[in-house]
């Protein structure tokens, strides 16, 4: 038995390729959750009456300090059990989402904080309304927060083999059926690990170019 | 949060976590998950030390290594960091029996997520290293000292204090990474929790016992890494004033 076998190497990469698919689309459905319900956290916890907020914070704080491997299964088993019966892809979206909106709300939280108090004092002095506090002041928070939003972008997209072990078929779990058909492991593992490698490498460098043009766009007077 | 009020919500959330267990149905669940959280703190105290072992490896010599030495890191660092701890694992399990190296599962969980966190602390590591003062590197160049000197004597623990906190993260991120070595078949918390649900089918009690441990688990993590916090401040100061 040969360590490494071409032939078979090619054989496996297209249903591998397809795969993927499914991975990315985890990663943006999972991520746009993230991104919507961190947005909600992060006002909820720094704007939000008393009763919101210190809840908020501690739940933040359960989701971020437990695996994201415990929720899934917490999702997809428990959830069954008060009637809310989930396909394991979305079970996993969900959890994914989940999981990241906490950090992602610490994101939008360090966004807020940088925001001139002086920009929610003109709100005051023009007596504006919330809806047009938020939406004239929140905006700018983001621009700079675009960089540490696409890491964990690229930290989600890392852990979606973890859907693998509620049997959602993306590139972990072909590889690993692939593997347990054929007895051959090396090669489809290695070649997810390549992809893995090659998504994030290219996902890095966009991060960098985007934070090098806002960079530009905010330096510029 | 300060430390004493981070005792304290360790030692109710325990408290309740236990008078719930014992007068909820949950508490023949106990024993089981706790022997699971046994063998998760044995891979996390693993995992932690090769993590730091492999960082500071890794960062010298990406900052102070030749050429071939400073690519091998940047290689470990960009291909550990650039791919899933899952992926990390399943290789080391499948593929490295292929080249004759057989090790126990616990050995390769250690060894995957050990050195898929140390890639994370070498830029850690390296932040730390260049952020302290020129000055202090001035002064050992004045004091003729040679660069192991001045990295052991001076530079490292000055940085080891800005590191800390950092490192505190990356530690939870581990504990919590462990609980994917369920998936190969070691009988961690989660493993435990999976196999108790599958005979049980009382899947409520199962995973919300899980998911407290682990939070049980990450707050001592917290509590310890401000212990040394303080001591390597404290360290650092008196270092100073004299």
């Amino acid at each position: 038995l040969k360590f490494w076998d071409w032939a078979f190497a090619w054989e496996i990469l297209p249903i591998l390729l397809r795969a993927s698919i499914v991975t990315l689309e985890a990663t943006i459905l999972g991520f746009i959750i993230a991104a919507i319900l961190g947005l909600a956290f992060a006002i909820g916890r720094m704007f939000g009456p008393k009763w919101l907020s210190v809840p908020l914070a501690g739940f933040i704080e359960f989701i971020r300090s437990t695996p994201l491997l415990i929720q899934i299964f917490f999702i997809y088993f428990v959830f069954p059990e008060y009637g809310v019966i989930l396909p394991a892809m979305a079970a996993g979206v969900m959890a994914l989402g989940l999981h990241y909106a906490t950090y992602c709300s610490e994101v939008y939280r360090a966004g807020f904080a940088n925001i001139p108090r002086g920009q929610w004092e003109a709100t005051i002095a023009l007596n504006l309304l919330p809806y047009y506090t938020f939406r004239d002041v929140i905006p700018q928070a983001i621009p700079p927060i675009v960089p540490a939003l696409g890491n964990y972008l690229v930290a989600l997209f890392k852990d979606t083999p973890l859907l693998s072990a509620i049997a959602v078929l993306e590139l972990m779990q072909t590889a690993k059926i692939i593997g347990s058909d054929t007895f051959r492991y090396t090669e489809p593992i290695t070649e997810v690990g390549i992809i893995f490698l090659i998504f994030s490498l290219v996902a890095a460098a966009l991060i960098r170019l985007v934070e090098a043009r806002l960079n530009r766009r905010t330096t510029r007077p | 949060m300060p430390l004493r009020s981070l005792v304290i919500c360790a030692i109710l959330a325990f408290a309740a976590g236990l008078a719930v267990a014992s007068f909820a149905g949950f508490r023949e669940f106990v024993p089981g998950l706790l022997e699971g959280a046994l063998v998760t703190v044995e891979i996390t105290i693993g995992g932690c030390i090769l993590a730091v072992i492999a960082a500071f490896i890794a960062a010298m010599a990406k900052m102070y290594g030749s050429w071939p030495v400073r690519w091998l890191a940047v290689t470990y660092i960009e291909i550990f960091r650039g791919t899933s701890a899952l992926v990390q694992l399943f290789w080391l399990f499948f593929v490295l029996p292929r080249f004759g190296l057989t090790m126990d599962p616990l050995t390769v969980a250690i060894l995957a997520l050990g050195l898929n966190v140390g890639a994370y602390g070498a830029e850690v590591v390296r932040g730390a290293v260049t952020a302290v003062p020129r000055g202090q590197w001035e002064a050992t160049i004045a004091l003729n000292m040679s660069r192991v000197q001045s990295l052991r004597r001076i530079i490292v623990p000055q940085a080891i204090v800005a590191m800390i906190p950092p490192w505190g993260n990356l530690f939870i991120e581990l504990l919590k990474a462990t609980a994917i070595v369920s998936l190969i078949t070691i009988s961690d918390i989660a493993f435990r929790a999976q196999q108790m649900n599958a005979t049980t089918y009382r899947t409520t009690e199962i995973f919300s016992l899980a998911l407290v441990i682990y939070l049980a688990l990450a707050m001592v993590i917290t509590i310890i890494m401000r212990q040394f916090e303080r001591l390597a401040a404290r360290g650092l100061a008196r270092g100073a004033s004299h």
